[in-house]
């Protein structure tokens, strides 16, 4: 069944898509990166698009972290929270990314303006505690710097 | 003086999170003459960003550097004189001169999207060895070199080669799976960032031996500088007929899911579904991406390829202990010294890997418990780091060597909270798809919560119970190792830190 109303902006992102390996992945990785976060008509455009069914396109985006079906901040901090990571003080990083956000755990603050995302691994287990902040990649993280790199993401 | 001068700095990961774009805008601040050629990583992680001076003896390392560093390293290397930062030269660091660099011979080295260099560097000649030889005969070099699987399983390659090519289908696939979840790993980072033109030529002898025409690479989504390197590699490789007529090779990003680096589970991913595992069988050997016959390896299984055929399987085979042969990429992590990447046969005891490479714990306090094989793997004691990274060696204890990662602590963990966090783990990252692991881990984080709060061995002990009784139907009942071996770090922590749990 067709949508009622076909988004042509939204239909462009994801008719590349169509024909690739993973595609409805790739798709919804754009609409979530065009558009904040994945809404229940995009789902449905989405799923009409592949000829999949709704819940199925619905499963693909629930499964995986990075295909956000809520509205995220302007900002994203992710920090390490692994064993390696672990081992040399994430504890401490993170109590201080909660601190400075005033979130406790994943979250998103009332403003809208920072996501704080703890995450299993960024592959920088030899030069932890590791965060990456809007795609910057951090090491040897102490809880000052990481305090100091979100007061600088302002309000 | 600079005007001849040609430096390296790495653009991997590790370096650039410890500041190595900074010092290269130093360096071009500083003199723009400087010629500064972006390399993949040596993998010293502790002398990141490490800079590397060509000279007539060969390149002079300086490191670890900061922006400020760089006006004195250059006037220094400018009169020819000394630097505190200054390592010599680079080969001849005892870390690296005392590897068995194979796999990461050239990782570091070179711009990794240089296909001139890395030709001359001795690339591209495992695959001319390999088309030199019939598909059956590269299938029983393979098999000869006695090469295991290096994500995790340690099954023979060469089995998996041969089921591959015996299955009959019209369309085979190679499917190296970057997905790499494991806390203390980043070997498959490194040489995709480093040497990724390595990756692509062992799936290409992967593809000519199996009959396979298309490949594909599954990349987690946390390595966005790999994403970009193999992605620029990949367009190289296909102008310079690396890839294209016979086989050719995608790129996939993953969305954020650790169970799709179990094979089945990515399969389901690559096909743009959930990331729920399959059950076995039928193997992905036999039946695996679209249902079509799949050779799966891990991107290092991959990647040991192109040396084996390029010198034969007796040097492959001529490496290590028993049936524990080659090389592997160890990477030491967490609480250590001197982290990095250290390539050597395999068989080296967990103790020469900590203490000779390692250089004991960052925090210089004692070390207490040392996880192999990521969120999946063992805790160890330090009594027990005589233990060889040998297959069978850990097999007895039913432990493995997983992706070649080694976490050090020192005595300032508690394992019952590192128990508690491995069935956390599970369940955030299970699949779902079968109970014992879905329902288990809760239960289990439950338990070990109870246990952790309760006050005294009398009323910890029925709690420890329960865990046994829990640890055993998730081994007994789960589908996959990611339900299945999540026990191995809780009850490896029991066993040998009773006083965590007590």
């Amino acid at each position: 069944m067709e949508p009622a109303d076909i988004d042509q902006d939204l239909a462009a992102l994801v008719s590349p898509h169509l024909a690739a390996t993973g595609g409805p992945i790739t798709a919804l990785r754009q609409v979530a990166a065009r558009y904040g976060h994945i809404n229940k008509k995009q789902i449905e455009q989405v799923a009409w698009q592949f000829n999949l069914s709704q819940a199925e396109v619905k499963g693909v985006a629930s499964f995986y972290d990075d295909l956000f079906v809520t509205p995220q901040g302007r900002h994203r901090v992710r920090v390490c929270t692994a064993e390696a990571c672990q081992s040399v003080g994430a504890g401490a990083v993170l109590a201080a990314c909660e601190d400075a956000a005033g979130l406790t755990g994943e979250g998103t603050t009332a403003d809208g303006n920072i996501t704080l995302q703890p995450v299993a691994c960024l592959g920088l287990c030899a030069c932890g505690p590791a965060a990456m902040i809007d795609g910057k990649l951090l090491g040897r993280v102490t809880e000052t710097a990481i305090r100091d790199a979100i007061a600088a993401l302002g309000e | 003086m600079s005007m001849s001068m040609k430096t390296y700095l790495p653009l991997d990961s590790a370096a650039v999170a410890l500041g190595a774009d900074d010092v290269a805008a130093a360096i071009a601040v500083e003199d723009a003459s400087i010629e500064l050629v972006r390399t993949g990583s040596r993998g010293m992680v502790w002398l990141e960003p490490m800079l590397e001076v060509a000279s007539n003896a060969g390149r002079i390392g300086f490191g670890p550097l900061t922006p400020a560093d760089v006006p004195g390293v250059l006037a220094a290397i400018g009169s020819g004189s000394t630097h505190p930062l200054a390592l010599g030269l680079v080969e001849g660091i005892d870390y690296l001169a005392r590897q068995d660099r194979k796999i990461f011979a050239r990782c570091g080295v070179n711009d990794p999207l240089d296909f001139d260099a890395w030709q001359n560097a001795g690339g591209g000649q495992g695959l001319t060895a390999a088309r030199a030889m019939s598909p059956a005969e590269v299938v029983d070099e393979i098999k000869a070199s006695g090469l295991r699987g290096r994500g995790g399983a340690g099954f023979p390659a060469g089995i998996k080669w041969a089921t591959v090519i015996d299955t009959p289908g019209e369309q085979r696939y190679v499917v190296c799976n970057a997905d790499e979840g494991d806390a203390g790993t980043f070997s498959d980072r490194m040489i995709m960032e480093g040497d990724p033109f390595c990756l692509i030529e062992g799936m290409v002898i992967a593809g000519y031996a199996t009959g396979a025409t298309v490949g594909h690479v599954y990349l987690r989504s946390e390595y966005p500088i790999a994403a970009q390197v193999f992605d620029a590699a990949l367009v190289a490789a296909r102008d310079r007929g690396l890839l294209g007529e016979h086989f050719d090779l995608q790129l996939f990003v993953g969305a954020g899911s650790y169970v799709c680096g179990e094979e089945t589970a990515l399969l389901e991913s690559l096909e743009g579904k959930r990331g729920q595992i399959r059950a076995k069988p039928p193997l992905p050997a036999i039946e695996g991406l679209f249902g079509c016959p799949t050779l799966i390896h891990n991107a290092i299984s991959l990647a040991s390829a192109p040396w084996i055929l390029a010198e034969g399987a007796s040097a492959h085979q001529g490496r290590g202990v028993g049936r524990s042969v080659g090389t592997m990429p160890f990477q030491l992590a967490g609480n250590i010294r001197f982290g990095g990447l250290v390539e050597v046969p395999l068989g080296i005891t967990l103790r020469e890997l900590i203490n000779d490479f390692g250089g004991g714990t960052r925090s210089g306090r004692p070390l207490r418990a040392v996880q192999i094989a990521g969120p999946l793997g063992a805790y160890l004691p330090d009594s027990m780091l005589d233990l060889a990274m040998d297959y069978e060696a850990l097999a007895e204890y039913g432990y493995g060597i997983g992706h070649g990662g080694v976490i050090v602590f020192d005595d300032t963990v508690d394992l019952a909270n590192q128990a508690r966090y491995a069935f956390a783990f599970c369940a955030v990252e299970s699949c779902g798809k079968c109970t014992p692991c879905r329902v288990g881990a809760v239960r289990g984080v439950e338990t070990m919560d109870r246990l952790i709060a309760a006050d005294g061995d009398d009323s910890r002990r029925p709690h420890r119970q329960l865990l046994q009784d829990l640890c055993e139907v998730m081994v007994d009942g789960s589908l996959c190792a990611m339900g299945g071996m999540t026990p191995v770090p809780v009850m490896s922590a029991m066993k040998h830190f009773p006083e965590d749990f007590s």
